[in-house]
């Protein structure tokens, strides 16, 4: 059972020991399709921090009046009720990312993390540990998206975050914008913090 | 002075006569690919060795390193990576830019091969993963070809060599026009068919003398370093043979079908059929090892080769046709699986029923 001390575990748990995308590889579907630039990785990894920070609070908040039986109706209609605040926020600040976010705006409904926090954490905790938490798990799919985002970007394009780096005879690798380059960088960051943890590992023991 | 007491070998069967294993196997399939280096390098002059040499030390180099990571001993020795790297360095463009070379050898040991598990593990031929992935990442430069003979071959190199790294490759059609070069499209014998429906006569596919990758452009070359493999039984010569089956009928197939395409000779010699068909396809650890699975597995590549080349967004498919043969493989060996001599049924699913 869950106790209702927070400590700073309870933040830095989704930041690095169980970072939802590097370790439990979740959300995978935002992560490989909108981190073809830094600000769409950006875009996407705030406004799933939004989705989850306050469907946690709310999960939190009414956990002891949700009959059992019907929880998962009802974490996805508070979870589809901020997405939607999201969807129309995004829409409102600029079309242009809207449009290159696309259907995955919607699509953070269905994103598994923010599900399985309500599930397992923000449904057990009290409010203020469930909000704790959730900003670090939000703050780690963040960190992830960020790390694809940047690395194709510089890549993709020469350039992060619009800034051109290399100068105009850059050769862009083309792959690395395409579907497959999500695939190989998700692939090496994943390699690069597994050993990153393996050796830290052997350090403690 | 003592005698040397006798040395009793024992072994269970097969009792092979001639010692044949991995490293010597390998090693005689880089001296089959030493005449085409030649040629190449005949052909396309300083550009094509220096990027044969530079693709060999990045390809090994990478091969070390992950030994290194993996904290065994080195690998090198079994001259895999040698042949990886040649076969590589054959199948990219003489002016290709010597930077995309590296990450070329990189990623097809990298990717190819050392996150599988090394040699013998890796379900795709590593020198195919590496052209795949240069060609996705910089589709400009792994079509930009130069013709064969160019007067001062020997004297310099083509400019796009040695583009910086990271850079775009320097514009070498200004260059081109001053080494006494008339008329040249920049394109293989395949992209003038294609786009332009312009034929090559089949004396200069067989000899080579026309624009292409390093080492894919003289068949009777690669056909004559290939028997000497298959006549030293260290290739399966069925491969090759039931790809070029698969080629010719797909190709005369469809010739009959709409006769503006081109005629199952040119297909044949064309492009890369004869270089991935002889060395890349027949790759020990890619291909099937039942006799059915292998007949499968040539007429496949064969098939899918045309149909990518005449109905694809390419005008060369034998790269991918090998990759999705690779792919296949373990399955065609599943379904092909021989009965087992004496077994009176097959056993239930999955077997076979001849």
């Amino acid at each position: 059972m869950l106790d209702d001390k927070i400590t700073s575990e309870t933040f830095w748990e989704g930041v690095w020991e169980n970072n939802p995308v590097f370790v439990m590889l979740l959300g995978m579907c935002p992560v490989l399709a909108v981190t073809n630039s830094t600000i769409n990785a950006l875009a996407m990894g705030l406004a799933t921090l939004f989705v989850l920070l306050s469907s946690s609070l709310l999960v939190s908040l009414i956990r002891n009046w949700i009959p059992k039986q019907t929880r998962i109706a009802i974490y996805i209609i508070i979870i589809a009720t901020f997405v939607t605040v999201v969807d129309y926020v995004i829409q409102a600040i600029s079309l242009d990312l809207y449009n290159a976010l696309g259907a995955f705006i919607q699509l953070i409904v269905a994103n598994c993390m923010i599900l399985g926090r309500a599930e397992a954490y923000a449904s057990k905790v009290p409010p203020v540990k469930s909000l704790v938490n959730a900003l670090g798990m939000g703050v780690g799919f963040t960190i992830a998206l960020l790390c694809l985002g940047s690395v194709r970007e510089i890549l993709g394009s020469g350039t992060l975050l619009g800034f051109d780096l290399f100068g105009e005879h850059y050769q862009q690798w083309v792959v690395m914008i395409l579907p497959p380059g999500g695939f190989f960088v998700l692939g090496g960051w994943l390699l690069l913090f597994e050993w990153l943890r393996q050796r830290k590992e052997q350090e403690e023991s | 002075m003592a005698r040397k007491p006798p040395r009793i070998e024992l072994h269970t069967a097969p009792h092979a006569v001639a010692a044949q294993n991995v490293v010597v196997i390998m090693r005689n399939v880089v001296y089959a690919l030493l005449p085409l280096l030649g040629y190449a390098v005949w052909l396309f002059g300083l550009s094509a060795f220096m990027l044969i040499l530079v693709v060999l030390l990045s390809t090994l180099g990478t091969e070390r390193f992950f030994n290194w990571m993996g904290k065994q001993g080195s690998t090198l020795d079994d001259w895999s990576a040698v042949i990886t790297a040649l076969l590589l360095a054959l199948t990219l463009p003489p002016g290709f830019p010597l930077w995309m070379g590296v990450i070329a050898g990189i990623t097809s040991i990298a990717l190819g091969k050392a996150l599988f598990g090394g040699l013998g593990f890796n379900l795709l031929n590593p020198a195919l993963v590496g052209r795949a992935f240069v060609q996705a990442a910089f589709p400009v430069a792994i079509t930009t070809w130069t013709p064969p003979f160019i007067v001062t071959r020997f004297t310099e190199f083509i400019p796009s060599t040695f583009t910086l790294p990271l850079m775009q490759p320097i514009d070498i059609s200004q260059w081109l026009a001053t080494s006494g070069i008339d008329a040249f499209t920049g394109a293989t014998p395949l992209a003038l068919q294609k786009f332009q429906s312009i034929a090559t006569p089949v004396e200069s596919l067989f000899m080579g003398s026309t624009a292409g990758s390093v080492g894919e452009t003289s068949a009777i070359l690669i056909l004559l370093c290939g028997s000497y493999l298959a006549v030293r039984k260290m290739m399966n010569w069925r491969i090759p043979l039931y790809i070029f089956f698969g080629v010719v009928a797909t190709s005369a197939l469809l010739q009959l079908i709409d006769d503006t395409n081109p005629d199952p000779l040119f297909m044949l010699l064309s492009g890369g059929v004869m270089l991935g068909a002889v060395f890349m396809a027949t790759d020990m650890v890619g291909s099937p090892i039942t006799p059915r699975g292998i007949m499968i597995y040539g007429v496949l590549i064969g098939f899918l080769t045309v149909i990518i080349r005449i109905y694809g967004g390419l005008s060369e498919g034998v790269m991918y046709a090998i990759l999705l043969g690779n792919a296949a493989t373990p399955l065609i060996e599943m379904v092909t699986q021989p009965r087992i001599f004496g077994a009176r049924k097959a056993p239930a699913k999955g077997g076979t029923d001849d």
